[in-house]
């Protein structure tokens, strides 16, 4: 039996997360490559990758459900890594909510207060209290079937703060949710966040998600982490190939790099040439990587090479035109601005497309 | 996401507590499954005295006249009872999964009633009623001047146990039925096919698989019944030869195991041949969405037809409790196609003198159904939950119960605890104990399954998020896994319960005496005397309201408890 958790005053308990050289296998597969990341008190960090990244794997390590093969979890200057989850004091909000059917909402709530063998009077309390969070005090008699996804998901949040965890673990919570209360919700998780200062991972695929609602993010791939940054760091410096593409749209253009020094170029295809600033970063086998707003037609800002191309076809967006442009072999997209009045390039026409030195990546995979 | 990569959930945190419990389970299947049967095995190829491997008791028993004769006997009594048990099934599945049939839910209930009754409790009112001097014959030959020999010698058992077991072809062919995909029927009629040929040649195919399982399943208890041909004084088929065997003989003549080894092996191949049937399930009931074949609407006639058939059906195998009803408050029946007067008195004698049999089998039953859910709920919680090595052979062991007939139980028990002593001087066999313990070795596989499929319908993130917030391994258990196994855990434990009231054929080998013997066993002993008949109906009527109320009981339970679960799951 866990000797129960002991419990501080409540409020502000936010402790700082570093997972220190994480390897995991399955058999033969390596889920989790020497994973290192540094999680700030207080901070809302997104684990964001496509599927079968290794975040929900990482998610469920720090959670303890998962056991590294090396490496170490450690929570506010404790080592839990050889910890079973029932004595970690990180909570954790389930994907599939993971709320106990047999149980009314008030008795799911009370459930990891009664575990740490509180008094009576205080778990009545503390349950009253995170109904209230989520604005759900009015349905503490439910059971979870009867309330609606939203709800569950908010029983499942409450459930989880009221213990009053150091580290809060989202895994995908938004992701049984319609469109339209995804984004209400995640508001809600972002407020409930912030007044309770807690440290909190939350896990998913979705960059919009990330982007709108944390304060740092590490991407994932293939069990790496490949970058972490703010949201517009990973957007404007983005450390690789996977992390420009799997933010945003990219624009990749492939060539060799050629020459030395100050005169070197890179040879997009024959005739189609580009000097590299001099004081550019260009890795071995680096590709051009633009944004396709940061793209100019017919229009040579200070600085920038033209490049020749042809539009291939046009997606008028409203508040912006796409552009499909054919350079070389490839196909990139530009988009600009559109305001009312705006004559619009005819598809087949030959066009320049100028990338100012600024705004150029030079990233390798 | 990576779900495929998160489960089955690495539980590295193996407890002794664990340990303790999957030595405990492995050593009661060893003590009281595996040695009895290999005892049996091993005494079946021994020489008798020397101890040294033989086959000649094999070489003896292909000798016997009697024995290769009862072997046949079984063969054919088994076989003609899985056709005339499609004969009674086959009508109702089709008609009322087929077409608009009013009725076909209590056609289905109804079908269910003979499985609720031991078949040799039947016996003796189908005897009454379809014997050479029954209500039926009675009446044919007054009418017309013709007796039919329905129950005369291997046709009285052919008859009661297929009357007894077709609800095991009804379920599982109707299950099938109702799975085939619409559009495969549909395709074929797009294709230009109808009618018979439709049945023939799509529809019953695809719910083959379904029907060779209940047809396998008949095969195999028909073929291990002991107490049926008992009652029908039909001694030339194995069971019964084993059973006469080892009473009339003793425990040292090798005959008794050789037969025991016999019946294994048959019960082994009809379920292997179930098994290899049921694997064409997949293929044959793709189900989506739509599902279940297209209902179509009688012509008059057709109804007309249709109805009589169901009826005269029912009236068939509902015979055996409308017999028995009448024999138990009858005063006298014999030579006359109805009883001469009705009274109580047998019910006041079942009450009174003979409670005993009453109190036994709640006892025993009671016993073995909890015994075999707390097994069920440890093994399924093991399987399904920890990375324990050999975990799955608990599982296996568990379920092979399901090939081991009840008289090869009870002649296993028998060699094996006989030679074991109390200090008292009493045989370990002798003791009431070891029937509740054959009980529960003969249900636990039933009681598994229920525990098991309860146990996978509970979502491991249910389990994980009362770690997360604090609860230990065995917290967990008790808090979350067993509140929301309840419902299979009493549904496991009544189907135990109900199936252990009414089993004799382990019982039959096992108990010494009358004051330990259950209701089965007391039925038996009723059965056998002319004037013990009326009260052993009036027991026979009690056991059967005994299985349905809990049968009634489980279902109510199940529903409820998954109305509380809700959506949720």
């Amino acid at each position: 039996m866990a000797a129960p958790i002991p419990h501080p005053a409540p409020r502000t308990r936010a402790a700082g997360v570093r997972v220190e050289g994480v390897n995991l296998s399955y058999g033969t597969n390596h889920v989790l490559k020497d994973v290192n990341l540094e999680i700030r008190p207080g901070e809302f960090f997104a684990f964001l990758g496509p599927s079968g990244c290794g975040k929900t794997t990482l998610l469920r390590l720090i959670a303890g459900f998962n056991q590294a093969d090396t490496g170490s979890v450690i929570v506010g200057g404790e080592d839990i890594s050889g910890l079973p989850p029932w004595k970690r004091d990180v909570g954790m909000v389930f994907q599939s909510y993971a709320l106990w059917p047999h149980m009314t909402v008030r008795r799911n709530v009370a459930f990891g207060l009664e575990e740490r063998k509180l008094p009576r009077q205080e778990i009545e309390a503390r349950v009253e209290r995170a109904l209230d969070l989520v604005g759900l005090r009015h349905l503490a008699e439910r059971r979870p079937s009867q309330l609606s996804g939203g709800q569950q998901q908010r029983v499942a949040v409450a459930r989880t703060v009221a213990v009053e965890p150091k580290v809060l673990l989202l895994d995908e919570p938004l992701s049984n949710l319609d469109a339209k209360m995804r984004v209400q919700v995640r508001r809600e998780l972002r407020d409930l966040q912030q007044r309770l200062g807690i440290t909190t991972i939350f896990v998913t695929h979705d960059q919009e998600e990330a982007n709108t609602i944390c304060d740092r993010i590490a991407v994932m791939s293939d069990g790496v982490v490949q970058q972490v940054g703010t949201p517009m760091e990973l957007y404007e410096r983005p450390a690789n190939l996977f992390v420009a593409n799997f933010l945003g749209t990219a624009n990749i253009l492939e060539g060799r790099i050629q020459g030395q020094g100050p005169d070197r170029i890179f040879n997009i295809e024959d005739g189609i040439v580009l000097p590299i600033p001099p004081d550019a970063v260009v890795p071995a086998d680096a590709k051009l990587v633009f944004r396709p707003q940061d793209a100019a037609l017919d229009r040579v800002e200070t600085g920038a090479v033209p490049l020749p191309g042809t539009i291939a076809h046009r997606e008028f967006l409203g508040s912006s035109v796409r552009y499909g442009i054919q350079i070389g072999g490839t196909e990139i997209v530009v988009d600009t601005p559109f305001q009312s009045g705006n004559v619009l390039h005819e598809p087949g026409r030959p066009i320049t497309v100028s990338v100012s030195p600024r705004s150029a990546l030079w990233l390798a995979s | 996401m990576a779900l495929a990569l998160s489960r089955p959930v690495p539980r590295s945190h193996l407890s002794p507590g664990q340990l303790l419990v999957a030595g405990a389970i492995a050593a009661f299947l060893l003590l009281f499954l595996v040695v009895p049967v290999a005892t049996v095995i091993y005494v079946a190829f021994t020489e008798k005295g020397t101890g040294a491997f033989t086959l000649v008791n094999f070489l003896d028993f292909a000798r016997t006249d009697l024995f290769v004769r009862s072997f046949w006997n079984s063969v054919y009594v088994s076989g003609m009872s899985v056709v005339w048990a499609s004969v009674f099934a086959l009508p109702l599945a089709y008609l009322t999964t087929r077409f608009e049939f009013r009725g076909a839910a209590l056609i289905q209930t109804l079908g269910f009633l003979p499985l609720i009754m031991p078949p040799f409790v039947g016996a003796v009112a189908m005897q009454l009623l379809f014997g050479r001097n029954g209500t039926v014959n009675l009446l044919l030959d007054d009418w017309f001047g013709v007796k039919v020999p329905f129950m005369d010698g291997l046709n009285g058992v052919i008859f009661v146990q297929s009357v007894h077991y077709f609800p095991f072809i009804l379920i599982n062919l109707s299950a099938a039925l109702r799975n085939i995909d619409r559009s495969m029927e549909e395709a074929a009629q797009n294709l230009g096919s109808s009618g018979f040929r439709l049945f023939r040649r799509v529809v019953f195919p695809l719910a083959l698989p379904g029907y060779l399982a209940g047809a396998s399943l008949v095969f195999v208890k028909v073929f291990d019944d002991l107490a049926t041909p008992l009652l029908l004084n039909v001694k030339d088929m194995l069971a019964p030869q084993a059973y006469l065997r080892v009473t009339s003989i003793g425990i040292a003549d090798p005959m008794g195991y050789v037969i025991a080894v016999v019946l294994i092996v048959a019960s082994i191949l009809a379920m292997w041949a179930s098994a290899a049937a049921m694997k064409g399930r997949d293929y044959a009931t793709v189900q989506r969405g739509g599902g279940g074949l297209a209902k179509r609407r009688l012509k008059p006639w057709e109804s007309a037809l249709a109805y009589g058939i169901v009826g005269l059906i029912l009236l068939l195998v509902l015979a055996p409790h409308i017999g028995l009803f009448l024999l138990s408050i009858a005063t006298i029946w014999s030579f006359s196609p109805f009883p001469d007067a009705f009274t109580l008195a047998h019910y006041a004698r079942v009450f009174g003198e003979s409670s005993i049999y009453i109190k036994n089998t709640l006892i025993y039953a009671t016993l073995a159904g909890l015994i075999d859910v707390v097994l069920g709920t440890a093994i399924a919680y093991l399987v399904l939950r920890t990375r324990l090595v050999g975990r799955h052979w608990l599982d296996w062991a568990a379920t092979a119960a399901l090939a081991i007939p009840g008289v090869v139980l009870g002649i296993g028990y028998l060699r094996t605890f006989y030679g074991v002593t109390l200090p008292g001087g009493t045989p370990l066999a002798a003791l009431w104990i070891m029937v509740v313990l054959a009980l529960a070795i003969r249900r636990l596989p039933y009681a598994l399954r229920a525990c098991y499929a309860a146990l996978q319908q509970i979502s491991v993130s249910l389990e994980e998020a009362a770690e997360n917030l604090g609860a230990t391994k065995t917290r967990t258990v008790r808090r979350v896994v067993v509140p929301l196994m309840t419902g299979g855990i009493l549904a496991g434990f009544i189907s135990s319960f109900s199936t252990a009231a009414v089993e004799l054929s382990a019982t039959l080998m096992l108990v010494q005496s009358n004051s330990d013997a259950p209701l089965a066993y007391g039925l038996y002993v009723f059965m056998q005397s002319p004037a013990g008949r009326g009260a052993g109906a009036a027991l026979g009527i009690v056991a059967v309201l005994l299985v349905a109320l809990s049968t009634f009981a489980s279902h109510l339970v199940v529903e409820r408890s998954q109305r509380a679960k809700g959506a949720a799951q």
